[in-house]
């Protein structure tokens, strides 16, 4: 009998986690095209529901009812279950993000590994749906996505240990109590910058959307998919966003922390404060898809292997000599 | 590199102005119409939906002459007459395939008694193929239904015919 209940319960939070995320994902879509919209004078979607809120929706519907066409000459297990893992991989990750100091789904001690980990493998999805494909434009999409990905996780995850120097700790929890007195976000300044710019080419968006890059590639690894399967990539690549701006929260801007430590922000519950931090890096994201044109392939590779890479290295190596001079390393008396 | 150019790109100076550029430009007023709430304007001479027009007797203004038919590009027009009994020559069949009508508006411009007119309707998007294929009384209640704006529209552009 306790298995059952322990089940259940299980269940319970997870649904209690992953339909806010979902339901939170459909409006992000809505948000992103509102804000590119407006930057550019435009209204943007606002006929369904209030201010177009329930656009994604709609959109839903319209990717539900219309027919999947697999390819004749397509791979056809793998090119089912490309979109599938995109978006399984999207929602997992969210298992390990704490929306307060109780609040997390699974508390474990690797978090910033297991979320490392889990976005890294996101690439599998689009690779093995640009493979199973079997046409050109998406197989190229495909490995554009995958070099790309693959350069900018290892800048990231130099990042990262510039975070768990200052740390100790892989816990997220941890990384956001370390954060009480000062975000990471004001040391660490350029390594913010370089991580929202690494974010921004990890999941493909403008400016380096070169995997779907409509006007060489048609759609990129999305070329041959239609109806729900398309949309499950779509679901997948916006909650892939949505985590990556939690991600930088997290590591940067105090995750659940109120800015600062008082009785007025103490008012607002911590979930609230990780959302806005995320709704702020998201429109951060959206401003950016309006305003910058698109990177071309050789300087992609060139700012993420000749730029971020060796200056994010020397960060780590400034980091660890601060923290080592003035006796200030974590763990340490 | 020079050492300007230099401190530009590594501050990214040119990103931020732009991203405030852009933040501004957020709050401006919208330069695109709120469009099925809210409709632009339509030319006097806009080409639109096809229409027959009548008399303010309520006699119909075609001939049926065949100017039309003979003018059309896409011969989208077919019309067959007859001799009513009053020795007046009207049409019996006056069909527009609005597939295939290329709305150049040489009709209107062949026409000797205005008669067939586009108007400033655009909207008559149908959910099937055969609605789309008017016939004479199709084209006569489009007539009716616009002649205010029609005859309007004729009259302000007289000027320049």
């Amino acid at each position: 009998m306790d298995s059952i209940y322990i089940l259940i319960n299980e269940t319970y939070k997870i649904l209690f986690l992953l339909i806010p995320v979902l339901v939170t994902v459909a409006m992000i879509v809505w948000l992103d095209r509102r804000v590119w919209a407006f930057v550019q004078k435009r209204r943007g979607p606002n006929v369904v529901g209030p201010f177009g809120l329930l656009q994604s929706v709609a959109d839903a519907l319209k990717y539900i009812f219309k027919e999947i066409i697999i390819p004749a000459s397509s791979n056809k297990v793998i090119f089912v279950i490309a979109p599938i893992i995109t978006m399984t991989l999207a929602l997992v990750s969210w298992a390990v993000i704490p929306f307060s100091e109780n609040l997390v789904l699974a508390d474990i001690n690797v978090g910033i590994l297991y979320l490392f980990a889990v976005s890294s493998l996101g690439v599998y999805g689009i690779i093995m749906g640009g493979w199973a494909s079997n046409s050109k434009y998406p197989f190229l999409g495909a490995i554009r996505s995958a070099a790309q990905m693959v350069s900018y996780e290892v800048s990231i995850g130099v990042i990262i240990i510039n975070v768990l120097l200052c740390v100790g700790s892989l816990n997220l929890n941890d990384i956001v109590l370390a954060q009480q007195n000062m975000w990471f976000v004001v040391p660490l300044f350029p390594m913010f910058v370089i991580f929202f710019i690494s974010a921004l080419a990890e999941t493909n968006r403008p400016p380096f959307d070169l995997p779907e890059a409509e006007a060489e590639l048609v759609a990129g690894y999305q070329t041959e998919y239609s109806g729900m399967m398309y949309a499950m990539f779509w679901l997948g690549e916006y909650a892939n966003i949505l985590l990556m701006c939690a991600m930088g929260s997290i590591l940067f801007l105090g995750g659940w922390l109120p800015p600062v430590d008082s009785e007025i922000f103490a008012f607002i519950p911590s979930p609230f404060w990780l959302i806005f931090k995320i709704l702020f890096l998201f429109i951060l994201f959206a401003l950016i898809k309006a305003i910058v044109p698109r990177y071309r392939y050789d300087q992609l590779m060139k700012l993420g292997w000749k730029i971020f890479l060796p200056f994010s290295l020397i960060w780590v190596i400034l980091t660890a000599g601060y923290l080592l001079y003035f006796n200030m390393l974590p763990g340490q008396i | 590199m020079k050492l300007g150019r230099l401190l530009k790109t590594v501050f990214m100076i040119d990103f931020l102005t732009g991203l405030s550029i852009a933040i501004k430009e957020v709050f401006k007023s919208k330069k695109t119409i709120n469009y099925p709430f809210e409709k632009g304007q339509v030319s006097p001479r806009a080409r639109g939906e096809h229409a027959l027009r009548r008399y303010p007797n309520g006699e119909e203004r075609c001939i049926a002459c065949k100017l039309c038919e003979a003018v059309c590009p896409a011969q989208a027009i077919t019309i067959e007459s007859s001799e009513r009994e009053d020795g007046s020559r009207k049409t019996t069949r006056y069909d527009i395939d609005m597939l295939k009508c290329i709305y150049c508006g040489l009709c209107e411009e062949s026409c000797p008694v205005d008669a067939i007119v586009q108007g400033p309707n655009f909207e008559f998007a149908t959910e099937t193929r055969e609605e789309l294929y008017y016939n004479k009384e199709k084209l006569l209640e489009n007539g009716d239904r616009w002649e205010n704006i029609l005859a309007a529209n004729i009259k302000a552009d007289t000027p320049y015919r």
